[in-house]
């Protein structure tokens, strides 16, 4: 008990966050070592295969789950409330079992459910399996037309945080001719900040609009600090970029620095699965679609009906011109790095709940699929980025009926090469944007 | 802390295959970016295409050496022109993202499960070195460099790297400065000049692409060798990122330039490594630990990288009026 809770103790803050509610009784000896042994394996590796086993009357504790395959082998019990998660050094196949002898009375697993199974990582640093239990649970195959219509509407639901995101970039760009290879630390960041927030106690909506706002200030401390003295010094364009990419590096190195290598989970990320009629999706991905919508149409209301909205388009349209006709360029411009910081956290915080997990690089791996949605719409273009987003995350979603999963993001790379190929200015871009 | 040691450490790197490959796929993007001002993001793909290429022909098809290096040049010019034919009629921004995601597709298509009889997906190939060391005409030994002792097979691979990088060097330098070299410059300075004069811009754009990308690829190679495995994780964006800080911090429209740039790189890195670990050992930093100085160090590459383009874009070597960018 010591011992553990010595561990406990010098695995430092982030796996303290993780597991808050920690028992402290010596009833519970068992389960606060087997939980510590678990937490030491994430620590150590960044990758982990985990997983919630929840019965009819609720979660399954104390279940011992093993992973093997790639030369390493890896042991988790199930805690209080279910959840598993074993950390492996590697990606790869994984041979995971329950070991159904430590199954609580009364429980089994349904029929239909390979024990042992395979479990493959799909580029993600967390690879999720999960077990059914209890009779006359059967996996049935779907009918075609619902797998598409429940992949379409996931699709939806991730292209709209994609575009929150990529709305953020092609307004920068619009503006100033940026493009910001650090947008995706923004998305990171928005995430890292609502965990900690979380974790240090606050309701998850209170995290999350601190995050967002937390957000925004980076958009500004960006501008302020970097962005407009670079504009001044007339520095070019490709220049500008690099010092982005110079950027993006020593962010997303900062976020690891505090943050660590591992993946955490927000709070709420295990949702219940909602039917709609025939199609059901998770409550977290109809949450992110409705909060993305809402958002969006709200930036659209901002540029086509308020001054300051006006005064964006008159900038990204002709910034010499704008500033001629009395519009305060620079102030148009901290305005959309804060809007654009602020969209990139709360689609970092939905992009959190959709994988789901909170990760240091997270940004990093949607950065290209926002750059493609950017590029299909048009790049600059506010309305081309929330179309070729959509159309991103459509194609990301439904190629996976055909596809193999680790390959879901060369589809919507492709298009975008291939879009550049016909028409190179983008869905809704202007012939004249591209030299 | 063993100052001795960090500096030896340090020497090490300097010499290293790693530094030449770094080296050698530098100087492509020189060609790319610093001659023909074509802003190519995706030298890890070529330098991805090079690795598998010749790991794949040489574990699955049991080609030679020869064969198996041709195999993988060959293949990395089909990428540069695949590559080139949408792409190079495009501005900066635009080709730097389709270079880039481009180089990703190469790294998600290794990786995938689907394809683990012939690439081994994210675990990657392994033992295909042995053809290159069989080539090795040193008896079995030690031999030293400076200060540092090392076996015949990093001897070898030491030296192949590195007369690689030279000879790599001479060619590009013997290029720029012919009459198709100036060409190139003229596409950078101002391409419709060139094109008003009758060149053919979008062939000797493509030329420029395949030759950097050949480099790139060949610094695949080398920088495979020495570690007797290939893995995608490897070849993810940051290396490219990497290459252009070297590329920057020595000059990018130089010979020399992308090869002192890829020795400081390392050099500076192995230093900053081996103090931060010191500093750890003696207790002199405690609100560290080992593999956050790890993290400290890119924190590092990118602030300095930020710095460069700033302060001294034409890097140590590099001319101002030189530069892909007025």
């Amino acid at each position: 008990m010591v011992l553990g809770f010595l561990a406990l103790v010098l695995l430092g803050a982030p796996a303290a966050q993780a597991s808050p509610e920690l028992p402290a009784p010596p009833q519970h000896r068992t389960v606060l070592q087997a939980q510590t042994a678990g937490t030491v394996q994430a620590a150590e590796f960044d990758n982990r295969i985990g997983g919630v086993l929840r019965g009819a009357d609720g979660p399954i504790a104390d279940v011992t789950v093993t992973a093997t395959g790639n030369g390493f082998e890896g042991e988790a019990t199930s805690g209080p409330n279910g959840a598993w998660s074993i950390g492996v050094p590697e990606q790869g196949t994984y041979e995971v079992a329950i070991d159904e002898d430590t199954l609580p009375e009364g429980i089994a697993l349904a029929e239909g459910q390979e024990n042992p199974r395979q479990v493959t990582f799909a580029n993600t640093s967390s690879a999720t399996t999960l077990f059914l239990f209890g009779e006359g649970i059967v996996t049935q195959q779907t009918p075609f037309l619902e797998t598409l219509a429940e992949r379409a509407l996931a699709g939806f639901s991730f292209g709209l945080l994609l575009a929150l995101s990529a709305v953020g970039l092609s307004l920068i760009f619009g503006t100033t001719g940026l493009t910001n290879f650090a947008h995706g630390e923004m998305v990171t960041l928005g995430a890292v900040l609502a965990f900690a927030f979380a974790g240090a106690g606050l309701p998850i909506a209170v995290a999350i609009v601190l995050a967002v706002i937390g957000g925004g200030l980076l958009g500004y401390v960006q501008d302020a600090g970097l962005w407009k003295p670079l504009r001044q010094r007339g520095t070019g364009l490709v220049p500008m970029m690099i010092v982005s990419i110079g950027l993006a590096l020593a962010l997303r190195y900062i976020i690891q620095l505090f943050f660590g290598g591992a993946t955490q989970q927000l709070p709420g990320s295990q949702g219940e699965i909602i039917d709609l009629g025939s199609v059901s999706i998770s409550r977290n991905n109809l949450t992110s679609l409705i909060v993305s919508l809402v958002v969006i149409l709200l930036v659209a209301f901002l540029l086509l009906r308020t001054r300051i909205g006006k005064a964006t388009r008159a900038v990204a349209d002709n910034p010499a011109l704008a500033a001629a006709s009395g519009i305060d360029v620079d102030r148009v411009i901290r305005i959309v790095w804060v809007i654009g910081g602020m969209l990139a956290a709360l689609g970092g915080i939905l992009w959190a709940y959709y994988r789901p997990g909170v990760s240091y690089n997270m940004g990093q791996q949607i950065l290209l699929l926002i750059f493609a949605g950017v590029t299909l719409g048009g790049l600059g273009t506010v309305f081309g980025a929330l179309v070729g987003s959509i159309i991103v995350g459509l194609f990301v979603e439904i190629s996976t009926i055909w596809l193999e999963a680790d390959l879901k993001y060369v589809g919507a790379l492709l298009i975008m090469i291939l879009v550049l190929l016909f028409r190179p200015q983008g869905i809704l871009g202007r012939r004249e944007r591209i030299g | 802390m063993d100052f001795g040691n960090i500096l030896v450490n340090a020497f090490g790197e300097l010499i290293s295959p790693t530094t030449a490959a770094y080296a050698l796929a530098a100087l492509g993007l020189a060609v790319h970016f610093g001659y023909s001002g074509l802003l190519n993001f995706g030298q890890a793909g070529f330098m991805a295409v090079g690795a598998y290429g010749y790991a794949i022909s040489t574990l699955s098809f049991n080609a030679p050496l020869p064969v198996a290096v041709l195999v993988a040049l060959l293949a990395s010019v089909v990428f540069a022109i695949v590559l080139g034919i949408p792409t190079l009629r495009l501005r900066a921004d635009y080709l730097a993202i389709v270079t880039i995601a481009a180089a990703e597709i190469i790294r998600y298509i290794v990786t995938t499960n689907g394809l683990t009889d012939i690439t081994g997906s994210a675990n990657g190939l392994a033992a295909f070195e042995g053809g290159f060391y069989d080539l090795n005409p040193f008896p079995p030994g030690t031999y030293n460099i400076g200060p540092l002792g090392m076996n015949e097979r990093d001897f070898w691979i030491r030296i192949v790297g590195w007369a690689v990088v030279i000879i790599a060097c001479l060619v590009v330098w013997l290029l720029m400065r012919s009459p198709w070299g100036r060409v190139l410059k003229g596409i950078r300075e101002d391409e419709n000049a060139v094109r008003s004069l009758g060149k053919n811009v979008y062939a000797y754009k493509m030329q420029a692409l395949v030759i950097g990308g050949v480099l790139g690829s060949l610094a695949g190679i080398i920088f495979t060798l020495p570690r007797g495995a290939v893995q995608p994780a490897n070849y993810a964006t940051e290396l490219t990122f990497f290459l252009y800080t070297c590329l920057l911090l020595g000059g990018m429209a130089t010979v020399l330039g992308p090869v002192i740039g890829a020795m400081i790189f390392w050099v500076v890195l192995s230093l900053t490594q081996g103090l931060l670990y010191g500093l750890i050992e003696v207790g002199a930093i405690t609100f560290l630990s080992n593999s956050q100085a790890g993290q400290l160090r890119y924190i590092l590459v990118g602030v300095a990288l930020m710095l460069l383009m700033v302060f001294r874009p034409q890097g140590v070597l590099g001319n101002k009026k030189e530069l892909a960018f007025a």
